[in-house]
């Protein structure tokens, strides 16, 4: 009798097979994407882009850059890329420059070489004040500063061994020309200061200097002074991240569910009768489009609205910026749902290759998790997913408070996209058109 | 009564001329030729698989024919007079579960260009028409079987269209339910309302139709009223009927010599005078037949079925 029952169960297993997709295929995806992006990979390990301005041009201080340079894992940048193949070379950041594009999410990090640095590149000693390196950023990426700053105390002590000699010199002329009770008593000073700090790190359990605190201190041989210039005044930095990543899932889910109304009147022959009265297929799948695009804005707007209230994501003082990456998030997520259901013949065929789709779409996107974090291959398939442009916007709104003018290259691909899959969803439902 | 388009003069209300269609390699219609007249009712009348709900979807331009013509008072189908014209009854329930009776009506109203106090109007005659004014705000789903086509066919003709097309709207319903369907039916025939009506049923036919056309095949083998039908494939003749409990021997070799039918466990046998049935009777009592039930009837639509095809018509 169980055999009978085990037997049956097979058979129509068999022949379902959107669960046989979901059963075999999806956890293979899933699988194959999670390694690729968190397995060895080390080829296309993500590289840390970092802005160097080097205002004291000393011998110390380019010995330096070119240390960071040479690091495998960051990608140094000391003027910003020139657009346009025959485009000029534009003019090397300046501190305020480095500050902007950090602020505008073109790199997490910048560091600022103050003049004078290599008069005293080293952290201790006497007369270092102000030669600090000054480490600006992103409080969104909390990986890329604490790695920046590790790298670059490495850099510093294989980079600059001529100047770390002369200053050791220098040191050794000052101290140990005969040492006095007044010489002795400054280097136990220094000594005590840097026990001080030791313990204070091993206390603290933070390692080298930098991170996304606002320690003015330092933690290795070079004194680093960290500032975030994106998100210090916000009181919940990655809420809103995750309100537009998440949201934008589910927005998916909800939209191919509801285009799946489609599939349930053709099923009962309310698709034919509709289709026999004024209403043609463009306009029918125009109302669907229509609908499913309010639906998901509305959908955002309780989301973010819950968001504001229970975490203080700032929804009020963003109102314009929300409206718009609302809209054409609704309406590229809207235009995907009409395009499944148009593709798909059953409910059962929607709801394997949409849940298939969203979930490989939020993996690589940025819906599961900050696409900083992936290889730089992902990253770039990350751009041909919905997921990827709306969260990218979504941050500029409430992240960077970017005006709604510098929306245009989000809302841009996500008009064209609803727009594309718009119309190849009219091309495939020409099926239902007549038989 | 109530009207969309403006419609030609003197153009019939549906003519269908050559209608072929085929899928792949089955031939559905295989030229199809009839027309409708103002005001008439013609039953289509085939068994499962004739083509009656293909030719209905030709019509209502859902089916691109491969070959010949539909015209609907002079326009082709699909085209926006023969919309606004033509109301369609499918055999599937096609409602929105999750509208109630009266949202229903106001989708498919809105679908065909009616709005204000127009639509309102057309609701509240539609209702009546299928007596559901005590259920329009009922879920779709909530309904019985009957209300669910009683609204399937409000729904279809919520435009008050001239000519309406209902492809077995009795299908699955109880006899009541069945009795109020025609009572819906002839209401509308009373307005002036040219209907299509396909069934496989030849009682509702008969009750309802002025004309009939017999489909098989995906083609028309026969049309006219009952009466023309029954009398060019039987002429005067009556039919008798002796049917039999249980098998017996010799009933094949009985009805085989008087040239009859076996259906089941029933003889059938055409004879032209009453006298012939103690022949027929004397014959098998001789080869030792005992009909439980002899019986003795003009022959109808079924019968003129049977006696084209070879078939009946719920086979």
């Amino acid at each position: 009798m169980i055999f009978s029952i085990v037997r049956t169960a097979l058979i129509a297993l068999k022949r379902d097979r959107a669960s046989l997709a979901l059963s075999f295929i999806l956890p293979i995806a899933f699988f194959s994407i999670f390694a690729v992006i968190f397995g060895g990979q080390h080829d296309s390990t993500p590289k840390i882009k970092v802005i160097v301005v080097d205002e004291d041009q000393s011998r110390a201080s380019q010995e330096l850059v070119r240390g960071l340079k040479r690091e495998g894992s960051l990608r140094v940048s000391t003027a910003p890329p020139a657009t346009g193949k025959n485009a000029k070379p534009l003019p090397d950041y300046t501190a305020a420059t480095a500050e902007d594009a950090v602020k505008a999410g073109d790199a997490p990090v910048a560091l600022i070489i103050p003049k004078g640095f290599g008069q005293h590149p080293i952290a201790f000693g006497p007369g270092n004040e102000g030669s600090e390196i000054e480490l600006l950023n992103d409080q969104s990426d909390m990986i890329a500063p604490q790695m920046v700053a590790g790298l670059l105390q490495k850099a510093a002590m294989t980079a600059m061994p001529a100047a770390l000699a002369e200053q050791g010199m220098k040191y050794t002329d000052e101290y140990v020309g005969g040492l006095t009770p007044e010489q002795h008593k400054r280097m136990q000073a220094d000594l005590d200061a840097l026990k001080k700090i030791e313990d204070e790190n091993d206390a603290s359990g933070s390692g080298a200097a930098g991170g996304s605190s606002k320690d003015d201190g330092f933690g290795g041989i070079i004194a680093v002074k960290s500032r975030s210039v994106v998100g210090e005044n916000k009181r919940n930095p990655t809420v809103s991240f995750y309100a537009a990543a998440i949201g934008v899932m589910f927005l998916l889910f909800t939209a191919s569910g509801s285009a799946g109304s489609l599939l349930d009147e053709q099923e009962s022959g309310a698709l034919d009768r509709v289709l026999s009265s004024r209403v043609t297929m463009t306009r029918l799948l125009a109302g669907k489009l229509t609908f499913n695009t309010l639906l998901a804005f509305v959908q955002l707007t309780v989301m973010f609205l819950w968001a504001w209230m229970v975490f203080k994501v700032d929804l009020p003082g963003h109102l314009p910026g929300f409206a718009v990456m609302g809209i054409f998030t609704a309406f590229a997520v809207a235009a995907f749902g009409i395009l499944l259901a148009s593709i798909c013949h059953t409910r059962a065929q929607l709801g394997a290759l949409s849940t298939l789709l969203i979930l490989m779409m939020s993996s690589i996107g940025g819906s599961m998790f900050p696409r900083y974090l992936m290889p730089e291959s992902i990253q770039k398939a990350g751009l041909f997913t919905i997921n990827a442009w709306a969260i990218d916007g979504f941050t500029k709104v409430f992240w960077r408070d970017m005006p709604v003018t510098d929306l245009w290259p989000q809302v841009s691909v996500l008009a064209a996209v609803g727009i594309a899959l718009f119309v190849i969803a009219r091309r495939v439902a020409r099926r239902w058109d007549c038989a | 009564m109530a009207t969309g388009a403006k419609t030609t003069g003197p153009a019939k209300p549906l003519e269908v001329e050559g209608l072929v269609k085929r899928f792949g390699k089955v031939t559905a219609l295989d030229g199809v030729t009839l027309e409708l007249r103002a005001g008439e009712c013609l039953g289509l009348l085939g068994p499962n698989g004739a083509g009656k709900s293909t030719l209905i979807r030709s019509i209502v331009g859902r089916v691109i024919p491969s070959e010949g013509r539909v015209a609907i008072f002079g326009s082709p189908a699909a085209s926006g007079q023969a919309r606004q014209v033509l109301g369609w009854v499918p055999q599937e329930l096609a409602l929105y579960p999750r509208l109630t009776a009266k949202e229903n009506l106001g989708a498919f109203g809105r679908y065909h260009g009616l709005k204000g106090r127009e639509l309102a109007k057309q609701m509240a005659w539609c209702l009546g028409w299928a007596a559901l004014e005590d259920r329009a705000g009922d879920l779709e789903r909530n309904l019985s079987g009957g209300m669910k086509r009683r609204l399937n066919m409000a729904a279809g003709i919520i435009h008050r269209p001239k000519i309406v097309l209902m492809d077995e709207p009795t299908v699955g319903v109880d006899p009541q339910s069945r009795n109020r369907i025609f009572e819906m039916i002839e209401a509308l025939r009373r307005e002036g309302t040219a209907i299509i009506y396909t069934t496989h049923y030849m009682e509702e036919a008969q009750r309802l139709c002025d004309r009939v056309a017999i489909i098989d095949h995906g083609r028309i083998i026969a049309a006219g009223t009952a009466e023309e039908l029954i009398a060019n494939a039987f002429g005067s003749c009556s039919q008798v009927l002796a049917r039999f409990e249980g098998p017996q021997d010799g009933i094949g070799a009985w009805v085989e010599r008087h040239g009859g039918r076996l259906v089941d466990s029933t003889a059938e046998f055409t004879i032209e005078r009453s006298t012939e049935i103690a022949g027929l009777l004397d014959d098998a009592a001789k080869h030792g037949l005992a009909p439980a039930d002899v019986s003795l009837r003009r022959p109808n639509l079924e019968s003129v079925f049977l006696h084209l095809t070879g078939r009946e018509l719920r086979d």
